[in-house]
């Protein structure tokens, strides 16, 4: 049987709704049923559902080709994954997703969007960069002895970009 | 110790109180596209963070490898609630560290780099929060956090950041579940962010009327804004429960009583018991204890049997000194003399 609304898909959800005696049947694809919000369709329903159902197909520019995909420089995450899995790569995905990501963040946030909460002790920023460097360095060295260059060659740089941030830093 | 065999306050509705966060290193890529190397190298990263110091709470943790355990000791941590079952899926580096109190746990690549858990006996989500903090501040000490000012913790789910915090009060509801009130409240608190799930089961149909509330938003209200919010809406529900309890009772108190010990007759007396058979009859019997119609056995007790008649638990204590090797007659035994019947 095909998707009642689309007829392009076969259907998947079976609703059967009986309104002060009449009977009506529904038969949707999976696609058309999340479309439609009189009902709650998922029993076993995550956080992780929703936002993956907030996520729609990319922004209009992007899509249509004139802009390349984007893809985060650090973690090699596109969106196409991302909206599959509902999860980042790493920190700087929310960068780079940032148009896509943040007017979902709104609604799955109930509208709020400044984190008023606990954050890390600025004190500490200092402290905790020199013990990255030395994180770092280590990595840089186990890198090498494994003959992982590219792995290596992204832990240097990112040892000079933390080292002249800490100068900056004075 | 743990929340299973320590007695907590509210604990004739409230069987535990757990604080969550979510933390994330910000020079490594989150679990989702972690390598091998990665993998380990933020496992030893996190056990050197807490087994270097004392969080100046004086305890010990046992660091585990989630590839050295067996199955069932897998799973007897997720029955536990110490580990979820997402990191026990994780095959290759993955890590926990618990406690020797078995109240705070800490899990390595599961979602994200770092999960901080503490989970207390009945209601004190104050308190399990005050712990879990020191435990994060201890550990950002030494690691660096990815953390941006507006987005607060960054998660590798987006649903998680701000805060990075859930936490979820957990709850045995018997007495809203059987008046059918159940539905609406489920309702009503999925519209000021508050979610409520059955702990074991799915919906508004929790196998042994056991609910977890827990706060949806994580972005835009502090730490003590949520707890606070949690709290009013937990000692509600709390309140709401015990009224209810009573006007069944007041109603029909010979029924009332009738239920409870037709279950405790089933559960000291049974030969074959399967988990959701042994769940509904405990809820009633816990729900008897409870409210102090069967005397002799506490709260603790009644958590004691509920975890030792999970599957995991089951198999790893049950069956070696039994010469049953079907785990629902083990499970029936077990009930029995826990209970104090010994056949």
């Amino acid at each position: 049987m095909l998707c009642e609304k689309c007829n392009k898909n076969p259907a998947t959800v079976h609703v059967t709704k009986i309104i002060n005696n009449n009977k009506t049947e529904l038969h949707l694809c999976e696609d058309c049923a999340r479309e439609r919000d009189d009902f709650n369709w998922f029993t076993s329903f995550s956080v992780n559902d929703l936002l993956t159902s907030f996520l729609g197909p990319m922004s209009p520019a992007r899509s249509s080709g004139s802009i390349p995909v984007v893809k985060c420089d650090k973690c090699g995450m596109d969106y196409q994954k991302f909206k599959k899995l509902g999860r980042f790569g790493c920190q700087n995905c929310y960068e780079v997703f940032k148009d896509e990501i943040y007017p979902i963040i709104k609604k799955v946030q109930g509208g709020a969007f400044k984190h008023t909460g606990k954050r890390p002790h600025s004190q500490n920023i200092r402290m905790r960069t020199s013990r990255e460097i030395e994180e770092l360095k280590r990595q840089l060295e186990n890198a090498i002895k494994i003959e992982a260059f590219e792995e290596a060659a992204r832990l240097r740089d990112r040892i000079r970009e933390l080292e002249s941030r800490q100068q900056q830093e004075g | 110790m743990s929340w299973i065999n320590e007695k907590g306050p509210l604990s004739d509705v409230v069987l535990s109180s757990r604080v969550r966060l979510a933390r994330n290193l910000a020079d490594t890529p989150f679990p989702t596209v972690m390598n091998g190397v990665d993998r380990d190298s933020v496992v030893n990263r996190v056990r050197r963070s807490v087994l270097g110091q004392d969080f100046s709470i004086q305890d010990y943790y046992q660091f585990l490898t989630i590839h050295d355990l067996s199955p069932a000791d897998r799973q007897i941590l997720v029955e536990k609630h110490l580990a979820s079952p997402d990191l026990m899926e994780q095959a290759q580096g993955a890590a926990i560290l618990v406690n020797q109190r078995e109240i705070c746990s800490i899990m390595v690549n599961e979602e994200d780099h770092i999960r901080l858990q503490c989970i207390f006996p009945g209601y004190q989500l104050n308190e399990a929060f005050v712990y879990i903090n020191k435990v994060d501040d201890a550990i950002e000490d030494q690691l660096p956090y990815a953390f941006d000012e507006d987005l607060g913790y960054l998660t590798c789910c987006p649903t998680n950041i701000g805060t990075g915090m859930r936490a979820s009060v957990m709850m045995h509801l018997p007495a809203l579940t059987a008046t059918g009130q159940m539905k609406l409240i489920l309702q009503t608190l999925a519209k000021v962010g508050i979610t409520v799930r059955g702990l074991y089961g799915e919906g508004s149909e929790a196998i042994g009327d056991i609910f977890q509330i827990s706060n949806q938003i994580t972005l835009g209200a502090s730490e003590e804004e949520i707890i606070s919010n949690l709290d009013v809406v937990a000692k509600q529900i709390v309140e709401r429960e015990r009224q209810s309890r009573y006007a069944l009772m007041k109603n029909d108190r010979l029924q009332f009583e009738d239920n409870i010990w037709r279950a405790f007759g089933t559960m000291t007396h049974a030969k074959l018991m399967r988990l959701d058979e042994f769940m509904n009859l405990l809820s009633k019997v816990r729900l008897g204890v409870e409210m102090g119609i069967i005397p002799n056995i506490d709260i603790q007790g009644i958590n004691e049997l509920m975890i030792m008649g999970q599957p995991a638990h089951l198999k790893k204590f049950g069956l070696q000194n039994s010469d049953q090797k079907n785990l629902d007659a083990v499970r029936a035994r077990v009930a029995a003399q826990k209970l104090g019947h010994n056949q």
